[in-house]
């Protein structure tokens, strides 16, 4: 149970004069800011809160209980793939060889760091089926857009610039089309066919000379594998357009299909995603983007490359190709997010990592079956690692996706991804991910089905939950039109 | 149950028309209102603008998502509701009440493309 008061924000446990510390004698010479440009020196004070230590480390520690992580609890979210972080990959991560470096350090002092970045763009090359990759690319939609500019970049190498339009399905992430928008191409909506994959008839009278590509999630937003990706990718390659492979949905795939094997062209990983890296919290995230051979010329600078050094050993360098699109990033990207993925990939090793996908896929189908009485269930049939219901079975009680989202709150579970994809009303999105144990995947399975119980004997109940978070339900709405999001807001609102 | 009226038009994305003379007065349905949630901004065109059926106004954005407004006729821009900027909400009270924009029908004949009430009834329905 959290403390009331130190509950408060900092600023309202600050009290004049307050100290928490104290600073040794200054036996320096000062420097005198006569020197500073008036421009630079503030004339306000900074206004930091004044409270002493026990009162930080109490507020702190009372405001981290309110969090909820995948170390706290089950964390079903769709779409997310929120897996477990394995500790080791901290402890690789905070070692001191690593984050004493700086980039713009001499390039024979940080060999090391090179040769992890290198094998890093390997080792996700080899995963999935691609000639290069560049680790530059801070997030996902960061490497979609980067990836969009490799294709741009193609297309312009051949003297090709009527290639315009990418094409994209109606139940792609909403990433893509913005991506797609921000890259100065114009976005091309493909059907779905009931089922949820591409409608390869809808496809066919949008391919022509103007189509710069397809981007796709395979398996879909839905959690179907796409099957008929290999007539789709020859159709977007007869008209001349690439293929690109949204990687949110990697991880059923790791080990067992590579996008490269499968005719896309260029595509991005998420690394907080399938590769175990921290997610959320605003990350920092990496969105690594790979390309078939033929494109790797175009992928943005700089690049780490491996050179043949003297006595038989490798040596790593810097390399700003002619023909690469430039700088997206500053140096290299997030470095520390690498090492966690490379330490993932290493714990792993070659047949662990085969095991990622199959797991995946048989707890998403676990829950499916085991719930499907209960939620709607609109596409039947054997799912990848997620899947969608579209609300409560009964709709009679009136209660939404949005109140079992709710009410999971209750029974200390973080909710599924909610109203996303937009092809269902209600969709509720739940993606277990390998990770979980069977006892973990039978209690979240317990708790939905009593909720849905809970729906026929006491909707009102359901309806205003949750009941016993630090906060209750949110006014969206409010927080939508009038958003506070500054403490002076909030202390001139009350 | 979602709100029809009869003698306006309706398309399959939602949207319908009303329409006077040669104008029609074109909003959201509705069943669409119902499904989209509260509504929390509405994207308008501007008076003078050019619209063309099956291509996108403007959009609406709620607590739930945001979705691109398609225009079921061709014509020009010649009012928008304004009231929607400060209170978009009021496409939740009554979605046939406050339509978004007023355009001047450039092609009647369009308007044998959507649906009649009864039509879009049947549709809503699947």
């Amino acid at each position: 149970m959290n403390n009331v008061f130190y509950g408060k924000l900092i600023f309202e446990l600050s009290r004049e004069g307050r100290r928490g510390y104290s600073l040794p004698k200054n036996e320096l010479a000062s420097y005198s800011m006569t020197d500073m440009p008036n421009a630079l020196l503030r004339e306000q004070d900074p206004g930091l809160p004044e409270v002493d230590e026990l009162t930080v480390v109490r507020h702190y520690t009372n405001m981290s209980n309110n969090n909820f992580g995948v170390d706290t609890g089950y964390y079903p979210l769709g779409s997310c793939t929120m897996k477990y972080n394995p500790k080791i990959n901290e402890e690789i991560a905070v070692h001191r060889a690593f984050t004493g470096l700086h980039p713009l350090q001499d390039i024979d002092t940080v060999q090391g760091a090179l040769e992890v970045y290198y094998k890093l763009q390997q080792s996700l090359a080899t995963l999935a089926g691609m000639k290069e990759f560049t680790l530059n690319p801070y997030a996902g939609a960061h490497g979609e857009l980067t990836g969009l500019m490799v294709m741009r970049s193609y297309h312009a190498s051949r003297g090709d610039d009527k290639r315009t339009k990418v094409i994209v399905p109606d139940s792609a992430h909403g990433t893509n089309p913005a991506s797609a928008a921000v890259c100065g191409l114009d976005v091309v909506v493909v059907k779905s066919r009931p089922d949820g994959t591409v409608d390869v008839d809808d496809l066919r009278p949008l391919l022509d000379d103007t189509i710069a590509g397809m981007m796709m999630t395979n398996p879909n937003t839905l959690g179907i594998f796409e099957h008929s990706i290999a007539e789709i990718a020859k159709l977007v390659h007869d008209c001349g357009g690439l293929m690109y492979y949204d990687g949110a949905n990697l991880n059923p795939m790791l080990g067992k299909v590579r996008p490269g094997d499968i005719g896309f062209d260029i595509m991005h990983i998420n690394l907080h995603k399938t590769f175990s890296t921290p997610h959320g919290g605003g990350g920092p995230g990496s969105g690594p983007v790979g390309v078939r051979e033929g494109l790797e010329q175009f992928l943005p600078s700089p690049r780490v490359i491996r050179i043949d050094g003297d006595d038989d050993c490798y040596e790593y360098n810097i390399d700003f190709g002619k023909d690469s699109l430039g700088s997206i990033s500053g140096f290299l990207g997030n470095f520390g997010v690498m090492m966690r993925a490379y330490t993932y990939i290493l714990t792993l090793g070659r047949d662990q990592v085969k095991n990622v996908g199959p797991l995946a896929t048989l707890n998403a189908n676990y829950i499916k079956e085991s719930l499907k009485d209960v939620y709607e269930l609109p596409i039947e049939g054997v799912c990848k690692h997620e899947f969608v219901f579209d609300g409560l079975k009964d709709k009679s009680t009136g209660v939404t996706t949005l109140d079992v989202a709710k009410r999971l709150l209750d029974y200390g579970y973080h909710a599924p991804t909610i109203y996303f994809p937009l092809l269902f009303h209600e969709a509720l999105m739940i993606e277990p991910t390998e990770n979980e144990s069977k006892e973990t995947l039978d209690g979240f399975i317990d708790v939905m089905r009593k909720i849905a119980q809970e729906a026929k004997d006491d909707p009102e109940m359901v309806k205003s939950a949750p009941h016993t978070t630090p906060v209750r339900r949110l006014d969206d709405t409010k927080a939508a039109l009038h958003p506070i999001v500054t403490y002076r807001e909030l202390a001139a609102e009350q | 149950m979602s709100k029809i009226i009869e003698g306006l038009y309706y398309s399959e994305s939602h949207e319908y028309v009303k329409v006077e003379g040669d104008f029609g007065y074109v909003g959201i349905t509705d069943y669409a209102q119902h499904a989209l949630g509260n509504v929390v901004y509405v994207d308008m065109p501007e008076v003078d603008d050019e619209v063309t059926a099956e291509e996108e106004f403007g959009a609406v954005e709620s607590v739930k998502a945001a979705s691109d407004l398609i225009s079921p006729v061709s014509g020009t821009v010649v009012e928008v509701n304004e009231a929607l900027e400060d209170e978009p909400g009021l496409i939740n009270k009554d979605a046939f009440e406050n339509w978004i924009m007023k355009v001047q029908l450039s092609d009647k004949s369009e308007l044998d493309n959507l649906m009649d009430a009864a039509a879009y009834k049947d549709f809503i329905k699947e």
